[in-house]
């Protein structure tokens, strides 16, 4: 369908499937899935709100370091997620470690990441993903070269590349999906709209209505998404791959939602730019509570279920943390060795240096 | 062998990689289809296909910033900044993204990426053309930044470049493309990153330079020569790494050095080569060491280019002082 731009705005409606009272409102739009596809992605979420807690106090022990809290964001992360195949290529923005998780980064290396340790960025054979970039927007440019590469190389797959809502309105947003477009690479652009960048809210971000509808400068799909609502999520993300590993281009995903904690947990304090009031009515929009009266009512869900899941969760964190402690500390010499494939005579002198100091 | 000027000799380097490697993809604004601004890639695009041999949307960021995709996928990109003052708007994708891609991921991904762009002063171009921003990126760990001087060293150093498994910042003086001609292999080699060469070899003085400034050093030795004194000159050919150990025995050799650059003096290549000298051969010294650089302004504006730039005689002068300390 061609956009015209009169009342731009309105031609991106949110697409939404479950209400917040986990009522299927768009039967059409309903993708499909298994009984077992449905209660996996329960699982996946239920495990990873319980891994934003503990990371949540791990940190505040001082056992972990950098942390961007992820509750909230589940369905917007987990359900693009688990519209891709293993192929896939993710570019991940700092908040984007549980697409990593899933997609076969193990937890304890997730842990690594959050520590400052390079082997957190060691994705291993097969994992398909650029470590989480600190760049606002870094990534949007690179992952229409993934794109551009795959279609080159007659992949059927796609590369995902994921930023917030300041993300936006940076330069390489606009020249990663204008790229994408012009080369009609196979890519998914996923706009995580969790209302503030730190604290600026969208409205001072932009004056565009959406930031779904930044799609049509481009020239490329656009969607507005529930990004509260697993099942819309993960069906507009399905219909993205489909267009574009057929060669139909790349899609703007732009999901609603909301960051229940601060931007990270480096001293950011969200009572300063959001009011109680807002905070509830998010909360209200829950995607796991929501989802959990959807799969219920199903007959596919239960406390019990849910009791097993949060156990697992907190007994493999209980794992990986351990296996992070036991992770040796990173030298600076190791530090030196990745700087090139041949370490050029300067770098050489300063490993020996460095290994003197090291060894004292 | 066939004489060539530079420019023929970097598009030549192109074409015997592009023919070696299926992996590497030219690129950039009007690289395509017009063959680049100065014809660099002239030809290559019918010769190699759309495929390979591309025009990108005109966006300095969006180039690089592909570059690291296309890397993910095996591919070995040769992508073109159009003229080197543009590269402020690709810093992040460089020295933020590609620079690091192997130290982040712990060794396990990398950039084997060679941009080409051209710079360099004397040919009276707009602002934000000519400016030697060489520094800019021999700061960043992980980079390198290739300099060639001539037609033979542009074509083995820009394919050593495109085989190295890290990336390169590979600079093309402009004076340089069609300003004489030299013999130059058909067939592909190779002349090692990080070494520099004696271009001219002499036991009074050293002088240190690279890019265009090789040719005015050379014709300073030639000056100086009628005087009796014999310069020796290094050119650098590559700025990071720096080949410090043929430095060093040149100034074991003449003890006196002046280090020439046609950057504008100020936290440059010129001040690093300097204080490494007097870090590992202070005591062979018998004067301090002079440099020649453009004074720390902003490029100069067309008019005011001849007298800005570094020539032969600035470098004769510093020389002369040097020799009779």
């Amino acid at each position: 369908m061609k956009r015209t731009l009169e009342n731009i705005e309105n031609q991106f409606e949110t697409f939404q499937i479950l209400d917040e009272e986990g009522k299927v409102v768009n039967e059409d739009a309903m993708p499909e899935l298994s009984d077992e596809e449905l209660k996996e992605i329960m699982y996946r979420m239920v495990y990873t709100r319980i891994l934003d807690q503990r990371s949540i106090a791990l940190n505040r022990q001082g056992r972990l370091g950098f942390y961007a809290p992820t509750a909230g964001q589940e369905a917007s992360q987990l359900g693009t997620h688990f519209a891709l195949e293993k192929e896939d290529f993710i570019l991940p923005g700092y908040r984007d470690v549980p697409q990593l998780i899933w997609h076969g980064l193990p937890l304890y290396q997730a842990f690594l990441f959050s520590r400052g340790h390079y082997h957190g960025n060691q994705m291993p054979e097969g994992v398909n993903a650029l470590s989480p970039q600190i760049i606002i927007g870094a990534q949007i440019t690179q992952a229409a070269g993934v794109a551009l590469g795959m279609k080159k190389r007659g992949k059927k797959s796609v590369a995902i590349t994921y930023t917030g809502d300041g993300g936006t309105s940076q330069g390489d947003f606009y020249e990663g999906i204008n790229f994408a477009g012009a080369y009609q690479a196979p890519a998914i652009f996923v706009v995580q709209n969790n209302q503030f960048a730190i604290s600026v809210p969208v409205e001072k971000q932009t004056a565009a209505d959406t930031l779904a509808q930044k799609a049509v400068a481009a020239g490329i799909e656009g969607i507005q998404v529930d990004g509260m609502d697993v099942l819309a999520v993960y069906a507009a993300t399905q219909q993205a791959r489909e267009r574009a590993v057929n060669g139909d281009g790349p899609t703007l995903i732009e999901t609603l939602t909301y960051r229940y904690g601060p931007h990270t947990m480096a001293g950011d304090d969200p009572t300063r730019y959001r009011t109680e009031d807002m905070d509830n009515e998010w909360e209200k929009k829950d995607p796991i509570v929501r989802f959990r009266k959807f799969l219920e009512e199903k007959g596919l869900w239960s406390e019990e279920e849910e009791n097993e899941v949060i156990d697992k969760a907190k007994e493999e964190i209980k794992a990986a943390i351990k296996k992070t402690d036991e992770q040796p500390k990173q030298k600076v010499t190791d530090l030196i060795g990745n700087m090139y494939e041949e370490l050029p005579a300067h770098l050489q002198e300063q490993m020996e240096e460095y290994k003197a100091k090291e060894s004292k | 062998m066939a004489q060539m000027t530079m420019i023929q000799a970097i598009t030549d380097g192109l074409r015997v990689e592009l023919k070696n490697d299926e992996n590497v993809l030219v690129y950039g604004e009007d690289v395509g289809q017009n063959g680049g601004v100065f014809r660099a890639t002239e030809g290559l695009q019918k010769e190699f296909g759309e495929d390979r041999v591309f025009d990108t949307p005109l966006a300095e960021s969006g180039i690089a910033g592909i570059s690291i995709g296309l890397a993910t996928q095996g591919f070995r990109p040769v992508p073109e900044i159009q003229f080197f003052g543009f590269v402020y708007e690709a810093m992040d994708a460089i020295n933020g993204q590609m620079a690091r891609l192997r130290y982040r991921s712990g060794n396990t991904q990398t950039a084997p990426i060679t941009i080409r762009s051209p710079f360099g002063g004397g040919v009276h171009t707009p602002e934000l053309h000519a400016d030697s921003l060489e520094g800019l990126i021999a700061q960043q760990p992980g980079m390198k930044v290739v300099i060639p001087s001539g037609p033979y060293d542009a074509k083995g150093l820009l394919i050593s470049s495109i085989r190295d498994n890290d990336p390169v910042v590979f600079l093309e003086h402009m004076k340089l493309y069609r300003s004489f001609r030299e013999e130059v292999p058909e067939d592909d080699y190779t002349l090692d990153l990080g070494k520099a060469d004696i271009k001219r070899e002499g036991s009074d003085v050293t002088l240190i330079a690279y890019g265009a400034m090789v040719h005015s050093a050379l014709k300073a030795a030639e000056e100086l020569e009628k005087d009796g004194i014999q310069a020796e000159v290094i050119d650098l050919r590559t700025v990071m790494p720096i080949d410090f150990d043929t430095i060093i025995q040149s100034v074991e050799k003449t003890n006196r050095v002046v280090m020439v650059q046609e950057a504008q003096r100020q936290a440059g290549i010129a001040s690093y080569v300097v204080s490494q000298i007097q870090e590992r051969a202070i005591l062979h010294l018998e004067a301090p060491i002079l440099t020649v650089a453009a004074p720390d302004t902003v490029y100069a504006f067309t008019q005011a280019e001849e007298v800005w730039l570094p020539n032969y005689n600035d470098i004769i002068d510093k020389a002369n002082k040097v020799i009779n300390f």
